[in-house]
């Protein structure tokens, strides 16, 4: 067995939407459309076996309303966070500025936070998270993972290490079954995302 | 025959008379007498749409519809698109004409909401307009047609998630010359369903008691994103289309049942809530979107 128990896939959203809705478009409008892709979504991840990693490519669509960001980004996530049987973690591609607000809003809704590449390379925290999750996951985020040593000695202060175990429990942070370290998603997604 | 009598200026201002009278006229069938029209917009020609399908509804059969004189606004309904709709309403006399090119301002002809997939016809449709429209006319910035498309998108599903009924948009960009000075886009989005009072009885009226009616429900939806839904992640919709509306600076009013509550600017002088209205079904969502300051 690897130290990472995770076959990442990659699924276009913009394809999955001109096939749902038989669209030369890739505008991810309409809480029916929206439903429709997050079920094409969970197909795919059937078969990705008991734990998974997916990058959910939005580069190609060019309009994402709130009833599609909730149905698409919000019920996805907070489908899978409470499946102990099926442990899926998410990282979102492609993800732009016209984007943000509708997925900003269905998150906080929620209380719910995700991973997602903003730019060539950038990834960010989005949705709700507190001071200490965001600064432990910028931590994390910049050295790729962190060691049961690095927790011991980068992450000073309780706050931080309770943080820590918050953004493994929440499925913004892999932590390897096999070795303890945690890693940051977008490392584990980089061969995928083009970056 | 009931004779009703549309407004010379059929707008924005004048629709709230003719839905009054077309939910209070008489036993009989209706000829609405639109020839001295002068003027039209697209809540007046939506409206209009409306107001022919409640007096359908009501009688049973169609009503007749005397179409404009003037010949402005005879051509401006046909490149609208609205005699298409309308023949399905009214009966008119002679030849329907069929949709023309529409002219540069328009944004959106009008276009019935029954399905997903006009919802998504309407935002493929407005993106090869808004962008030119939005930046020359509001003097919005170029990405403004996506927030503008996410509006359009979550009024028109207004329809089809809680109306239970079908609808109309349309939008169009005018020069408010006189009235603000300035240019803007009017969105205008109506259906016959069972208005914001219905959509939401069966969850949420039983906790208002007494107060239940028109008014709460529009408060209830519009300041509180309550939905007929359970699930948390519903509402956002109208809520987020404030949101934006208030961010350019514009006006939405949505008039239901007997009630009208709107969000204006100070540019309009609209109050907040208006009782008392004729009973009229479904919702009639009007949204004024001015150019920035200084845009003349």
């Amino acid at each position: 067995m690897t130290e990472l128990p995770l076959d990442p896939i990659a699924i276009d959203v913009g394809s999955l939407v001109q096939r749902t809705v038989a669209s030369l478009y890739s505008h991810l409008v309409t809480r029916q459309t929206g439903r429709a892709v997050r079920l094409a979504i969970e197909a795919q991840l059937e078969s990705a076996g008991a734990r998974s990693l997916s990058l959910i490519d939005f580069s190609e669509v060019t309009i994402l309303d709130f009833s599609c960001a909730d149905e698409v980004v919000a019920k996805l996530l907070q489908g899978h966070l409470h499946r102990h049987a099926r442990e899926a973690f998410f990282v979102f591609g492609g993800v732009s500025e016209p984007h943000r607000d509708q997925i900003e809003v269905a998150l906080h809704r929620q209380a719910l936070g995700m991973v997602a590449e903003t730019g060539p390379g950038r990834f960010e925290l989005l949705g709700q998270k507190s001071p200490d999750e965001l600064a432990v996951w910028t931590l994390l985020e910049e050295r790729g993972l962190l060691t049961p040593e690095d927790v011991a000695e980068l992450l000073a202060s309780d706050e931080q290490r309770a943080a820590l175990e918050s953004l493994v429990a929440r499925r913004l942070a892999f932590r390897s079954p096999i070795t303890g370290r945690v890693h940051a998603l977008s490392r584990l997604v980089e061969h995928l995302s083009g970056s | 025959m009931n004779v009703l009598t549309i407004p010379a200026s059929l707008d924005q201002q004048t629709v709230d008379q003719l839905l009054d009278q077309v939910v209070t006229i008489g036993d009989g069938r209706t000829l609405f007498d639109a020839r001295h029209v002068r003027w039209v917009d697209p809540n007046g020609m939506v409206a209009l749409l409306v107001a022919g399908s409640v007096a359908r509804e009501r009688h049973g059969e169609p009503p007749r519809l005397e179409p404009p004189e003037s010949s402005d606004v005879f051509g401006y309904l046909a490149r609208m698109g609205f005699f298409e709709q309308a023949r399905q309403i009214f009966e008119l006399d002679g030849r329907v004409p069929r949709r023309g090119g529409g002219s540069s301002d328009v944004l959106l002809e009008i276009t019935p909401i029954r399905a997903n997939d006009d919802v998504h016809a309407v935002v493929d449709r407005v993106q090869s307009r808004a962008g030119a429209i939005l930046v020359s006319k509001l003097d919005y910035p170029a990405t403004s047609v996506v927030p503008f498309s996410v509006i359009l998108s979550e009024v028109c599903q207004n329809i089809i998630e809680h109306a239970d009924g079908s609808g109309w948009v349309a939008a169009q960009a005018y020069n408010w010359a006189r009235r603000l000075g300035r240019w803007v886009v009017v969105i205008s989005v109506m259906d016959v369903g069972r208005g914001f009072r219905g959509s939401l009885a069966d969850e949420h009226a039983a906790r208002y008691g007494d107060r239940w009616g028109d008014a709460t429900a529009l408060e209830a939806a519009f300041l509180h994103g309550l939905t007929r839904f359970p699930d948390s992640g519903r509402g956002q919709g109208i809520q987020q289309i404030r949101r934006q509306v208030q961010r350019w600076n514009g006006a939405i009013t949505i008039r239901s049942g007997t009630a009208r509550i709107g969000q204006v600017p100070d540019w309009d002088d609209t109050p907040p809530m208006t009782e008392g209205l004729a009973p009229c079904p479904g919702a009639q969502i009007g949204i004024v979107l001015p150019a920035r300051d200084g845009r003349a």
